[in-house]
This record gives C-alpha cells, sequence and structure tokens, in this order.
C-alpha cells in the first residue's frame, strides 16, 4: 500500500452507469457471476445469504398511481478510495488480517481469499453491502466445472468475496501490452464483464484521470452522482440520471 | 472421597451430589459441544447470520463477556496499584471470573470466523491501522496475564502446594502480582477501548460512528470505562449467586460495599459522559451524514427509543445512583437490583453497538433488517456458561479462593 | 519486523503498536521467568542444596 511504482502512471479505474438506460435485465449480474465463478444455492429465494457482486436495485419514487415511477439501479463494489481519497477504504482500514487491499496503482480494493480468514467485519464496515460471505462451500451442478472461468480463482465457504472490476482482465491487458512492448493498456483492452454484457450500453468503464477514457468526461456530467457521498467514502462509481428523485435516492438528507 | 483435596479448615458438600451436579451442567455443556462441531464441520450456515448481519448473536457475547470479565482487570488495578488493601478478599474469585470470560471469548471467536485453522493470521499478517487486530493481540496476551494471575490459586490447592517448587512459585508469583496487574490493567485499557473502537470507526455505519481523538473514537473510552464500571458489578453478582448456591457468607460486607461504592461511581461517570457523546453524535454526528436521530429508532418492527432508555435510564443512571448512595446501597434489596441493572445496561450497549448497527439501513433505498440467532448459536453461546460454572464449582471446591470464608463459617 | 510480509513497513503506527505489544509480553514473560526460577533456587535452598 506504502510503495508506489514511479516508472508507471497511477490510474483510478471506475465506472459511469446512466440510469436512464438501465431497463433492469440484469444480464450484468449473469455476466458477472459467470466471469468470476461465483457460488449460488439451491434454493435462491433468500437473497441475504446470495452473492451477488453486482446487485441490480429497484428504486421507485414512493407515490402512488399514476405518478409512482421506478429506476433500476446496479451496484457493483465502489472500490471507494476514503476520506480524502488516500486508499483508507471503510473495508480496508477494518480488515484485521491485511486481507483486502487499496491499490494506489489501479484504484481497485483487491480481496486476497487465501488470507481472509472471514471474521466479517469488512462486512459490517461497507455501507454499499458489496461484499458477501461464503456462507457454503461452492457446489457447482454436475459438469459446470468444466465451464469455470481458468483465470479466476473459486472461493471455498469461510471467506468473503466481492467485484474486482475484473482485475484478472486488467492482468491479462498488462501481460499482453508487456509482450508488444509497452506498459499502458488502452480503454478497450480492460473492460468489466457487466460493461460488456450490458445490452443498454448503460455501463461504462475506464480510468476516471485519463482524459481519452469516456468515464473522464462523463463523470463531471451535471446530473452524475454517486452513492451516499456524504459519508466521504469516496467511490469510483458514478450514476447519471435526468430524474431528480433519482438523484436525491443516492444519499440521505435530513427531513427538513 | 475428595476431602484431601478440599482447603484445610472448609467444609464442601458430599462428593456424590457434587458429581451429579457436574454431570447435569455438563449435559448442557454437551449440547453446546454438539451445536460447535456442526458449525465447525457443516460451516457458518448453520448460523442465522448473513451478508447483512456478519455480525451477530456471537460478537454481541464476545464484547458482553470480555465487559463483564472487566472485573479482574479492575479489581487488580484497585488492589495492586491503588492498594485498596481490603480487596484483596474478591480478587481471586475476580480473576476466575475474569479468566472464565476471556477463555469464553476466545473460544466464541474460534467458532464465530469463517476459517478458525488461519485464526493466526490475525497475528501473522497483522494490519495495525484495524481494532480488531489491537483486540487480537491485547486479548490473547491479557488471558496470558489472567492464567498468570489463576496459576497461583491452582499452586495452592492443598496437594499440589505440598511440592516445594509449587510452593515457592506461588509465593513468588504472589509477590510481584503488581507488575503482572499493571501489564493487565495496560492491556485491559486497550482491548476494551479497541471493542469500543470497532463500530466508532465505521464511517460507513452513521449509527455505530463516532469522532473522537486521534486514531480513537469516543466509544472507545466509552467501552473502557463501562468495562471498569460494570465488571466489578458481575463479579459481585456472581459472588452473591455462589453464596445462594452454597449457602454461606463467603466475602465480608464492607469488601462487597467498597468495590460497589467504587463501582457506583465509575457507572454515575461514565453515564454522564455517555449521555454526553450520544447528544453530540445524535446532534451534530449523524446530521452531518444525513441522519435524524429518529431515523435510527423508527419504522421497524424492534428498535425504537426504548432500547436508549432501558441503556441509559435503567441500564446506567438508576443503578448508579443506588450504588453511590450509601442508605441505597446497604439495602440488600435495592443494591442486588442495582448490579443486575448495570450488568444490564452493559449487555443491552454491546448489544446496540454490534446488532443495531448492522439492522440501521444506509443506502436510502435499503431496508431494515431484523434477526434471531438460530439454536446452534444460543447452544454454542450457553456452552461457556457452563464451562463457566463447572470451572467455578471445580475451584470453589478444590482451591481457596475466598481469604474470608473461614472467618465467617467456621467449622465446628 | 518479517521478511515474508511484503507490506510490513517499520513506520510510526507498528513502532507504537509493536512497542506497546513488546512492554506488555517482556513485562510478562520476565516476571514468570523470575518467579520460576526463584522458584527452583528456593526450592533448592529448602532442600540444603540436595537433589532429590
Amino acid at each position: 500500500m506504502e510503495k508506489e511504482h514511479k516508472s508507471q502512471t497511477a490510474h483510478r479505474y471506475g465506472m459511469v452507469i446512466d440510469l436512464d438506460k438501465c431497463t433492469g435485465c440484469a444480464s450484468c449480474m449473469v455476466a458477472c457471476m459467470t466471469e468470476n465463478n461465483v457460488p449460488f444455492k439451491t434454493d435462491e429465494s433468500n437473497k441475504q445469504d446470495s452473492i451477488t457482486w453486482m446487485r441490480v436495485y429497484k428504486l421507485t419514487n414512493g407515490k402512488s398511481f399514476p405518478n409512482t415511477d421506478i429506476c433500476f439501479l446496479p451496484r457493483p463494489c465502489m472500490h471507494c478510495g476514503g476520506i480524502g481519497n488516500h486508499g483508507h477504504s471503510p473495508c480496508v482500514s477494518v480488515c484485521p488480517a491485511t486481507a483486502t487491499d487499496y491499490s494506489r496503482e489501479t484504484g481497485i480494493v483487491s480481496q486476497i481469499y487465501t488470507r481472509c480468514f472471514g471474521c466479517r467485519y469488512c462486512l459490517a464496515a461497507c455501507p454499499y453491502h458489496a461484499r458477501y460471505f461464503n456462507w457454503w462451500d461452492p457446489v457447482w451442478p454436475a459438469g459446470m466445472e468444466k465451464y469455470l472461468s481458468p483465470n479466476v480463482s473459486p472461493r471455498m465457504r469461510g471467506v468473503v468475496e466481492k467485484c474486482s472490476f475484473c482485475f484478472h482482465r486488467y492482468q491479462l491487458a498488462k501481460d499482453r501490452a508487456f509482450m508488444e512492448k509497452r506498459r499502458e493498456i488502452r480503454e478497450d483492452e480492460y473492460q468489466t464483464a457487466c460493461t460488456q454484457a450490458c445490452p443498454a450500453g448503460a455501463i461504462t468503464f475506464g480510468d476516471l484521470d485519463d482524459p481519452k477514457h469516456a468515464v473522464y468526461g462523463l463523470k463531471k456530467d451535471k446530473n452524475a452522482f454517486r452513492l451516499l457521498e456524504r459519508l466521504q467514502t469516496n467511490p469510483k462509481v458514478y450514476y447519471i440520471s435526468s430524474r431528480e428523485w433519482v438523484r436525491r435516492s443516492g444519499d440521505n438528507y435530513l427531513s427538513n | 472421597m475428595d476431602s484431601a483435596l478440599i482447603p484445610k479448615g472448609l467444609k464442601r458438600c458430599p462428593f456424590g451430589p457434587f458429581v451429579m451436579g457436574i454431570g447435569a451442567v455438563s449435559a448442557v455443556l454437551l449440547w453446546g459441544v454438539f451445536a460447535m462441531l456442526l458449525v465447525w464441520i457443516k460451516g457458518l450456515n448453520q448460523t442465522n447470520m448473513n451478508d447483512y448481519y456478519g455480525f451477530a448473536l456471537w460478537i454481541w457475547a464476545d464484547l458482553t463477556v470480555i465487559a463483564l470479565g472487566g472485573g479482574a482487570f479492575f479489581t487488580g488495578f484497585l488492589r495492586y496499584i491503588i492498594g485498596k488493601d481490603e480487596l484483596k478478599n474478591i480478587i481471586n474469585y475476580a480473576v476466575l471470573i475474569g479468566f472464565i470470560c476471556y477463555s469464553s471469548a476466545q473460544l466464541i471467536l474460534g467458532i464465530d470466523v469463517g476459517q478458525p485453522l488461519r485464526g493466526w493470521f490475525i497475528f501473522w499478517h497483522a494490519n495495525v491501522h484495524s481494532m480488531l487486530t489491537e483486540v487480537a493481540f491485547c486479548l490473547t496476551a491479557y488471558f496470558g496475564v489472567l492464567t498468570i494471575e489463576y496459576l497461583p490459586l491452582i499452586l495452592e490447592n492443598r496437594q499440589i502446594d505440598k511440592v516445594p517448587f509449587f510452593h515457592h512459585l506461588s509465593h513468588n508469583l504472589h509477590e510481584i502480582m503488581a507488575v503482572f496487574a499493571a501489564t493487565g490493567a495496560f492491556l485491559s485499557f486497550f482491548h476494551q477501548g479497541s471493542l469500543g473502537g470497532v463500530s466508532g470507526v465505521l464511517f460507513g455505519r452513521p449509527f455505530g460512528f463516532r469522532e473522537g481523538v486521534f486514531i480513537w473514537p469516543w466509544t472507545f473510552f466509552l467501552f473502557t470505562w463501562s468495562a471498569a464500571a460494570a465488571g466489578p458489578c458481575f463479579t459481585i453478582l456472581i459472588t452473591k449467586i455462589t453464596e445462594v448456591v452454597t449457602q454461606k457468607k463467603l466475602v465480608k460486607d464492607n469488601v462487597i460495599d467498597l468495590l460497589a461504592k467504587i463501582s457506583g461511581w465509575m457507572l454515575a461517570t461514565y453515564i454522564v459522559v455517555k449521555i454526553v457523546d450520544t447528544w453530540y453524535w445524535a446532534t451534530v454526528t449523524a446530521p452531518s451524514k444525513g441522519f435524524n436521530f429518529m431515523d435510527f429508532y423508527s419504522d421497524n418492527a424492534f428498535y425504537g427509543p426504548w432500547i436508549l432508555m432501558l441503556e441509559i435510564i435503567l441500564g446506567g443512571i438508576i443503578p448508579a445512583v443506588i450504588l453511590i448512595t450509601e442508605r441505597w446501597r446497604k439495602n440488600p434489596g435495592f443494591f442486588i437490583t442495582a448490579i443486575v441493572l448495570a450488568v444490564i445496561g452493559v449487555c443491552v450497549n454491546r448489544w446496540v453497538m454490534v446488532l443495531q448497527v448492522l439492522a440501521v439501513p444506509v443506502l436510502p433505498f435499503d431496508r431494515w433488517i431484523l434477526y434471531y440467532p438460530s439454536w446452534q448459536e444460543v447452544a454454542t453461546t450457553i456452552l461457556p456458561v457452563a464451562y463457566g460454572i463447572i470451572l467455578i464449582a471445580l475451584s470453589y471446591r478444590y482451591l481457596p479462593i475466598f481469604p474470608q470464608e473461614q472467618e465467617l463459617n467456621p467449622v465446628k | 519486523m518479517f521478511p515474508f510480509n511484503f507490506e510490513w513497513v517499520w513506520d510510526m503506527s507498528h513502532l507504537v503498536f509493536m512497542g506497546g505489544l513488546g512492554f506488555a509480553l517482556n513485562a510478562m514473560g520476565l516476571g514468570i521467568t523470575y518467579c520460576i526460577i526463584k522458584a527452583v533456587i528456593d526450592t533448592f535452598k529448602e532442600q540444603g542444596g540436595h537433589h532429590d
């Protein structure tokens, strides 16, 4: 966490999700689960212990017909920069075994499955419920082991997991760039599974600090907001909505 | 049958009934062990915890049992550092209760984590910025201190004491006990505090979050203070229960009265500071994050302002006032009420700082999630209580825990 | 402290934490060592220096 690679530019990978485009189809959820070998239960009716790195929430403006309005909001891990963007994400600060770390190189909050001993303090710390605990060992239906992604290690019970912004894809892109004798990777070379799966193109992923990336301009949109900004977690996922009630749903306000 | 092991000059019940009693409690213990094995073999899906309730009954039990075991460090501090000599007549029991509390806490932690075999990672891959790391180190070290403080008592068993080496060892340990008491007080200050820091640093959870001084949120100091206040009350409560069960007076009134009076003043000062902290959090901290005070106590089936009243008034102000007022403190009925309420107050405080923190929705489109424990969680929480009863029974029978027992119960 | 922990650095927070812990552990260790050694010495003194 302290060492910086001065020879490379630091990135801050993030997302901008256009809620005006999101249809709530949850292709992003499915793509994420397939890409990252996310386990599932036989009976998935209880969502409180399901693992969904990407989760689509259904928001409503709370009004009755004919003024009812709904909005779907996909929520990956926010990869919080913490107060002042110094890398003290709420979850990173509290992990007793340094099993989660904020990378200054990519801005991604990592999770070391082999180091996590499952104390679940990070679950308590995360206000976005982006972290999930393996209450069971993964059980893959017969033959499904052959479909697992070889780039992502499956997790056993007793450890915490969460969205990694498809970090394995970053590693593959870096490997490829290295083979081509360059250090920097292009915007199209590293994209998350959910971004690519979205049929409406609602999700845009890239380096928030790189003017050449789409997210750089999108994050400055006048209708852009982040969830729970007042907590100063500095999340890297921005949302855009032309509807004011949706923007207000992103944070808590006093009733006065 | 075991009279050779019983301390000289003291009377104990016959061996048969004693074994039957231990057997009955052991049955409860075995039920707890069964549940523990289920959890270890099948995993944490045996509980009612979920991704909204990562911390639940076990973590509450951990925090509570450590707070109540605070009688050991505080009584030791009062006796060896401050020099309140009369407390030597209750310090042994306080240490035993502390030993049981801390070993229970470690057992529960071993059951609660997802990968118990990796438990040592908290030492090997320590993140010094995390409150839980601090807790783990200090708790383990303090358990070592408690073991060292309990050891002389074991060595003073009639038969063990006959071995010259053990006799000298226990004597020497007593001589430098102040060193261990001071170390214990130092360690306890930090781990009791860090347990408060566990929820206090969560800046993503406005209900638990507190501002503070340097790296320590105010809950750090509040937890140490309340442990120092309620821990002795728990020691006194267990002493009173033991006196009822054994039908004997074990500690003189002036000793209990002194400890209760000090505990009362600790409780009184604590509750004043707690009220100030709660007021500041409700009017400044939480609103800065977009929450009104009542947001935390409405729109759900369980948590209401009643729980705050229970913690502060019933569990704080009332027992404090009783214990600092000599007339009421010396009234047996009021006294028992006060120490029970003080213990309840700290239990409620630990519940609120763990479970209510997790129940409160933070995302505006999220909702309140409530929780109740599974039988496996209940059984594994009762397991240390059963273990504690057995250890107390064995220690009371074979070790000279109460220096004043012989004087108060002369054997004819 | 241990070369295997690649992220370990001896900054102020690590110094304070390990320093405090070290102080406590040393107090306990030295104390118990002193007691054991003195108990051995006392035992031998009592027996008049004979091994049993």
